[in-house]
């Protein structure tokens, strides 16, 4: 994915910091330290998180340090800190990029993405990173059509769905209303707006809380101290592995290698990880229907809130933490392509966004209804303070 | 479910203090698949080389490595389950078994658990007085680990990946085996089909095929007992010598009122023992599940169909076939067929000649021979002309079978034309009667009290032959020695 980057002229400016593993929704459990938003709230210093797990990627497009930056999105890890920072976030359809070279952490769910200020950037980045890879056997061999293209192009009589399932209950008012708003925009520029039902959502985020760990215990069984990274000596070899991986690993990742080792227990494997995947199957179903209904893109809120400040969920259940995803991770389960885009400021002057959902390889609709928001809606930028 | 398909027989018993005990015996057999590179990587599958220098960034594991499968290998493990007749399964899943040890880099290793690419089929053994089907379950590809080297420094243990992800075939039998003799019996045979396709090269000192070897022991025709399963034995030979001890071991257990614990063993070749390695306590939970790294293996039948069309035949349809065409006992052809090189050297040989003096050259003096020097057919150094020359020659009554013999010694040894080199070097047997007659009575002449007990005595006369033959330089033809001898002495 850099190699057609650079293949197509980019600059790589250096990397950027990120939750670690990709494990988490704030970027607090970065090794290096937690990014800190340039966004804040009108009147506070309080530093704001980023979103995460992409949350580096996302501040440092926000604060306009670079023209974009790429990204991975497992759970939501591109749109949740896109939504966070008032930048466009594109998770494409599973297969469109290569995850050759990617570190895993669920490698059914991981996909990479571009990060950018607007919709047209972002639809130039990924022209430039999406493509079929020998290397990458869940890669797909489909064309990569020009999204820049399609950007600005008419939304007019594209079906939109809005999924009854995404109104939570007690579903902060000003996302309710933001979600309106994206409504009568599309409907504005010509878009038809039907109800649908995605009956099996409730089950994603537990489901995914039992994938999502269960590849990741096997995927991070790789660090081991044995060939590459820390090593922390032991009397046997068993208690080297138990040393290096106790210091190693963050709270977040050993929380999660924990519960996927569980899941897929002998025992537990049916009733858990079997289970989760059967659900998935019926997540997948569900968004087959309504694109088989003849639904051109589902609109849903990105995010259940407007970032918060760091530390601020510190001490919470960490299942607070993961409703930061409820309206991504079904995305990732279903392996469609899903952009968060912003569309206007909360209360307290913070970024808000909005996500569509789009049919399988079908990024370029989603470019052109994100297109059409982002001109309603206006682009935002975070004041500098640094 | 374990389904018995064998009449016990008592020919097979091992008898205890309590009676007859009958063997069961089940075997995974790990074939390396011949390939040049990888299951899931582009190094070289190649054995030997300086330790790490076939690895790839796959082999040891590097984050954001992905594996991608060599259409090779799968090729390959169709071809095998071709010649096992066995089911193909045109749909098959790779799964992780996840366990850490340090020659396993991913901290997995990527085999196929539920849904193997070869299903059911069947590998023919010919005993003696019998023929054994063994029913084969399934056969799955897998990736093999690397190599722990222990000896290399006092207080570390050094890790050897140029074996980390080369592609093997596991091959897991019903346990439909009786006996040691039948375990082996098994193993070779499946080595020559293996060898047949050109799939495994079955070199077990080099570890390309070694066997996981299921063990359990019961009374004649009765349950199945609890069994123990030998880990990678890697010699026939082995086996046979594992599965004895094991049995008797299991056998004297349960005659002294114990019970068989299920565990993994070990044998150790110097002791001729098995030894527990762990029990099923402490057998790993290997939380199998389907990579994501790698979409479902899917063919055609067309797929299929072109590798059968390319597959040789096999070594039970050549037995057939020589039995048929030659006529040669099934022992022969059995002999003639266990290596495919063999059958063609035989059906060279063989060509426009009596098959089975042929097949008694073969097998006799030529596989004898490379036996004795511990050779490979492909090593020898007479070919099957030269071979089907001396044939020749003695047929056209040109040398006598004894002469043939040295002559085959010269030819293995030097080289050379046949023919040629009876010419030169004045092998041509004495058919001359006159000149035979004339040496038959020299001899009876020079001893006289022979001649007159050999009168008496006929079965006395074969000492006259040796010194006739003597006399000639061995040249004579024996058979007319032998008459005139018979003539002189008035011997009917």
């Amino acid at each position: 994915m850099t190699a057609n980057l650079w293949a197509d002229g980019a600059v790589m400016l250096g990397k950027l910091n990120m939750d670690e593993f990709a494990m988490g929704s704030s970027n607090e459990t970065s090794y290096y330290g937690p990014v800190k938003s340039p966004w804040r709230k009108a009147g506070s210093n309080m530093a704001l998180v980023p979103g995460g797990s992409s949350g580096g990627s996302a501040s440092a497009v926000a604060a306009r340090i670079c023209a974009g930056a790429t990204a991975t999105d497992t759970g939501g890890s591109i749109r949740q800190p896109a939504a966070f920072t008032g930048t466009v976030g594109i998770k494409p359809t599973y297969g469109r990029c290569s995850r050759w070279g990617i570190v895993a952490f669920a490698s059914s769910l991981d996909q990479a993405g571009p990060i950018a200020r607007d919709v047209r950037d972002a639809a130039i980045l990924l022209k430039s990173m999406a493509s079929v890879d020998v290397k990458d056997s869940t890669s797909v061999d489909v064309p990569v059509p020009d999204y820049e293209a399609a950007v600005g192009r008419s939304v007019k009589g594209l079906r939109i769905g809005i999924p009854k399932e995404y109104r939570l209950e007690g579903l902060n008012a000003e996302i309710d209303g933001l979600w309106q708003q994206g409504i009568d925009w599309l409907k504005d520029a010509g878009a038809e707006i039907v109800e649908i039902s995605l009956p099996h959502t409730k089950y994603a985020l537990p489901a995914y809380y039992i994938v999502a760990p269960a590849e990741a215990s096997s995927n991070l069984a790789r660090y081991d101290g044995v060939r590459y990274g820390l090593r922390v000596p032991g009397s046997d070899i068993v208690d080297m592995y138990e040393n290096s991986r106790a210091a190693g690993f963050g709270a977040e990742v050993k929380r999660r290698i924990l519960i996927g080792t569980y899941v897929l227990s002998a025992g537990y494997y049916d009733a858990y990880y079997l289970r989760a995947q059967k659900v998935r199957t019926l997540i997948k179903r569900d968004f087959e229907t309504c694109f088989e209904a003849g639904v051109d893109a589902i609109l849903t809120p990105a995010t259940p809130s407007a970032a918060f400040g760091i530390g601020e969920k510190a001490g919470a259940d960490p299942v607070e933490m993961y409703l930061n995803d409820v309206f991504t991770v079904t995305v990732n389960m279903a392996g469609l392509p899903g952009i968060a885009v912003p569309a206007g400021l909360s209360g307290e002057g913070l970024p808000l966004g909005l996500q569509l959902i789009g049919r399988p390889f079908d990024e370029a609709t989603l470019f052109a209804l994100g297109g059409a928001i982002e001109k309603a809606a206006g682009r935002f930028a975070a004041e500098k303070w640094w | 479910m374990l389904i018995d398909t064998r009449t016990p027989d008592p020919k097979k018993f091992i008898n205890g203090a309590t009676g007859d005990w009958e063997i069961v015996i089940g075997m995974e057999v790990h074939a390396q698949v011949t390939s040049k590179s990888k299951l899931f990587s582009g190094a070289s599958a190649e054995y030997g080389g300086a330790p790490n220098a076939h690895v790839s960034l796959v082999d040891a594991a590097m984050p954001g490595m992905l594996p991608v499968i060599n259409e090779e290998c799968v090729k390959q493990a169709v071809r095998t389950g071709l010649g096992l007749k066995a089911a193909i399964n045109h749909r098959s899943v790779f799964d992780r078994k996840n366990y850490f040890y340090p020659d396993l880099p991913q901290g997995y290793q990527i085999s196929q658990f539920k849904q193997p690419i070869v299903g059911e089929g069947t590998v023919i053994l010919d005993m003696p007085g019998e023929t054994v089907e063994v029913g084969v379950e399934r056969l799955h590809l897998e990736q093999d680990a690397g190599k722990s080297i222990h000896d290399q420094h006092p207080t570390m243990s050094f890790v050897d990946l140029n074996r980390s992800g080369v592609a093997l075939m596991e091959i897991v039998s019903k346990p439909d085996l009786r006996s040691s003799d039948e375990a082996k019996a098994y193993l070779s045979k499946l080595r020559t089909i293996l060898r047949y396709l050109g799939t495994c090269d079955g070199n077990m000192e080099e570890g390309s095929m070694r066997a996981d070897i299921n063990v359990s022991v019961r009374k004649p025709g009765g349950e199945f007992g609890t069994r123990c399963e030998i880990k990678n034995v890697n010699s026939i030979r082995f086996a046979g010598q594992a599965i004895e001890y094991e049995a008797r071991r299991q056998i004297g257990i349960l005659e002294d009122g114990g019970a068989i614990a299920q565990e993994t063993r070990l044998f150790d070749p110097r002791e001729g023992v098995t030894r527990s390695m762990r029990s099923k306590e402490e057998a790993h939970d290997y939380r199998y599940f389907p990579d994501p790294d790698l979409l479902p293996l899917e063919f055609d039948q067309a797929f299929v169909d072109a590798l059968a069309a390319g597959l040789p035949e096999l070594p039970d349809d050549k037995k057939a076939r020589f039995i048929a065409d030659y006529g040669v006992t099934p022992y022969d052809a059995m002999v003639l067929t266990l290596e495919q090189a063999s059958a063609d050297f035989f059906e060279k040989v063989a060509k426009g000649r009596d098959a089975k003096t042929s097949a008694n050259w073969v097998i006799n003096e030529f596989f004898g021979r490379l036996n004795k020097e511990g050779k490979e057919i492909s090593a020898s150094p007479m070919s099957a002309e030269q071979l089907g020359e001396i044939i020749d020659l003695i047929a056209d009554n040109t040398i006598s079978g004894k002469i043939a013999k040295d002559l085959f010694e010269i030819v293995w040894l030097e080289g050379g034309n046949p023919r040629e080199l009876v010419e030169s070097r004045g092998m041509r047997q004495v058919t001359d009667t006159g000149a035979i007659e004339a040496a038959v009575d020299e001899v009876i002449a020079a001893n006289p009290d022979k001649a007159e007990q050999a009168k008496a005595k006929p079965t006395l006369s074969g000492w006259f032959v040796g010194q006739v033959m003597k006399k000639t330089g061995g040249k004579a033809n024996p058979q007319a020695v032998n008459e005139i001898i018979k003539a002189r002495l008035g011997i009917e």
